[in-house]
């Protein structure tokens, strides 16, 4: 791990007079130095527009942006790279889906159905559809270790519903929700299944096709690449049968003073200069990866999880939020009655970095029953020495707000 | 940086005992804001009358600098005119900017000089001198019609 950690050049500095412990990957990742070099050489070598230039560095930042496309196509095991779309991140792909896809098939009395565990970017788009369309928005009911059972999904999911949009992976509770099994049903009742794999995509192996999901949307900055960059996954046939949401430039097959037609796949979607810099940097981060191996990452993670929920619960006053078992690599909690945000400012006055909030999941907080918590969320670089760290500084936080108020 | 910093007695009282906790009845202004990148929220009710701020009370859910904050503001701001308020609320700014500012009005404001080195934090203390305004703002308006 020691390796690992060397290659994130950020890691190595000191906060507030102590040794940083970076514990929001969940927010976004740190990046390791191959894909900031990555990011670098292309700005000084390569950078030209693509798609068009017949000069050399234009045919180099093409090839260096669509193999950028063919290496993400690999790492989720999609059919081809004509399924893969570039966008903003996560949020732009679940919008992407929401305006196009979504609008165009939901009518009066059709449903949409997600969880109540759903990040905002998996949950607003969809409201603004049910305003849109007239179609409602349903609720997978989750249970109290915050998980959802397949007879749940399978009394909420029916032949109205027009779609299914879970997320892989939640960021607050840390449940991995079967996508499998709930994509099969979706499927049987005429849906299509939408996946938010923001929280999955960095950590564990994905492969779209094995989970048959119709689209899979993910970022590039919370799995080492930069921010900007981001991927919509969708099967080509459905891809085939959407309209584009921007219009301009690069997306565009013949134009004339009153129409126009659409390039083919995926570059319809990809209206104006493209995140080139973004992609080559996600490429490098997807190289980087696949050499450690997901599965690798995914075990690393989850045992760096279970080793914190077992000593977090040695502290007093302690809540964590979740399932017990089969948790992703992250633990959010409250310590006593001290608010999130002293707990957060507390930690990073010893070096703790982590998140202190609503986690962009307001319907979430109010079914946990509280107004923000704090959560810490691990990556390839953590070490079970982080977890000490953070369980010590925990300990100091308890104590100094149990002797002040006390 | 030291904890102590920011985190001084006067403000653990405030937090611990805060003044003017609670609500008055409906022909109060009434101001609700909240703090949508943490989900922070108050609830700022005060009575209003010729253009003097009378009473002043607070509830919701906050972190100790927010809700100290709200403390210490509702103390200061009852019995000013709604120029002095505002001109406070002013000051209050500069201050947890880091300006080196004085509160003759009630000294226990000048505990929070610390958040100024916490640039998270600033919005947790700003939170109930923004509703403050909000709430004085609304009455003028009204009384403009």
């Amino acid at each position: 791990m020691q390796l690992i950690r060397e290659q994130f050049p950020i890691l190595h500095q000191d906060i507030n007079g102590h040794p940083l412990i970076y514990l929001d990957s969940a927010a976004t990742s740190q990046k390791p130095r191959s894909v900031i070099d990555a990011v670098k050489r292309y700005y000084e070598w390569d950078n030209a527009n693509v798609h068009r230039g017949v000069h050399t560095l234009g045919s180099r930042a093409t090839d260096a942006y669509e193999g950028a496309r063919e290496k993400v196509a690999k790492f989720i095991h999609a059919a081809s790279t004509q399924e893969i779309i570039f966008t903003r991140g996560t949020t732009a792909s679940l919008n992407l889906v929401a305006s196009s896809y979504a609008r165009a098939v939901c009518g009066e009395g059709d449903e949409i159905v997600i969880t109540p565990m759903e990040h905002h970017a998996n949950l607003i788009p969809w409201q603004q559809v049910v305003k849109a369309t007239g179609a409602t928005l349903k609720y997978i009911p989750m249970q109290p270790d915050g998980t959802i059972t397949i007879e749940d999904v399978e009394k909420t999911i029916t032949n109205r519903t027009k779609i299914v949009s879970v997320t892989h992976v939640s960021n607050v509770l840390g449940t991995i929700n079967p996508i499998k099994e709930i994509t099969a049903i979706a499927h049987r009742h005429g849906a299509v299944m939408v996946v938010d794999g923001a929280q999955s995509a960095p950590h564990m192996k994905v492969d779209v096709q094995d989970l048959d999901c119709d689209f899979y949307a993910f970022s590039g900055h919370k799995m080492c690449a930069p921010t900007g960059i981001g991927v919509l996954y969708g099967k080509k046939a459905l891809l085939e049968s959407m309209e584009p949401i921007e219009f301009g430039g690069e997306m565009i097959d013949h134009v004339d003073l009153t129409d126009a037609t659409w390039k083919e796949l995926p570059w319809k979607f990809e209206g104006g200069t493209p995140i080139i810099a973004g992609a080559v940097g996600l490429g490098a981060a997807i190289d980087f990866l696949t050499e450690i191996g997901l599965d690798v990452i995914e075990e690393h993670e989850h045992k760096l999880s279970a080793y914190a929920y077992d000593r977090l619960l040695t502290l007093d006053d302690i809540t964590i939020y979740g399932p017990v078992q089969n948790r992703s690599g992250l633990v959010t909690f409250n310590l006593g009655d001290v608010h999130p945000h002293d707990v957060a400012t507390v930690l990073d006055t010893k070096g703790v970095a982590v998140r202190a909030g609503h986690h962009c999941c307001q319907p979430l907080m109010r079914w946990l029953n509280v107004s923000s918590t704090a959560r810490a969320s691990f990556y390839l670089y953590n070490t079970e020495e982080d977890v000490d760290r953070l369980v010590d500084a925990l300990k100091q936080t308890g104590e100094f707000f149990g002797h002040a108020i006390g | 940086m030291q904890l102590d910093d920011l985190y001084r007695r006067v403000i653990m009282d405030h937090y611990k005992n805060p003044r003017n906790q609670g609500t008055l009845d409906e022909e109060a202004v009434t101001v609700n804001l909240n703090n949508p990148t943490c989900g922070d929220r108050i609830q700022l009710q005060m009575q209003l009358e010729d253009g003097i701020v009378k009473q002043a009370k607070f509830s919701g859910e906050g972190c100790s600098i927010s809700l100290s904050s709200a403390s210490m503001m509702t103390e200061a701001v009852k019995g000013k005119s709604y120029d002095e308020a505002l001109a406070l609320a002013d000051k209050f700014s500069e201050f947890i900017k880091g300006e080196d500012v004085e509160f003759e009005e009630l000294e226990d404001i000048e505990a929070l000089s610390g958040v100024s080195k916490f640039p998270a934090r600033i919005k947790c203390a700003t939170l109930a001198w923004n509703a403050l305004r909000k709430g004085i703002e609304h009455d003028n308006n009204n009384n403009n019609k």
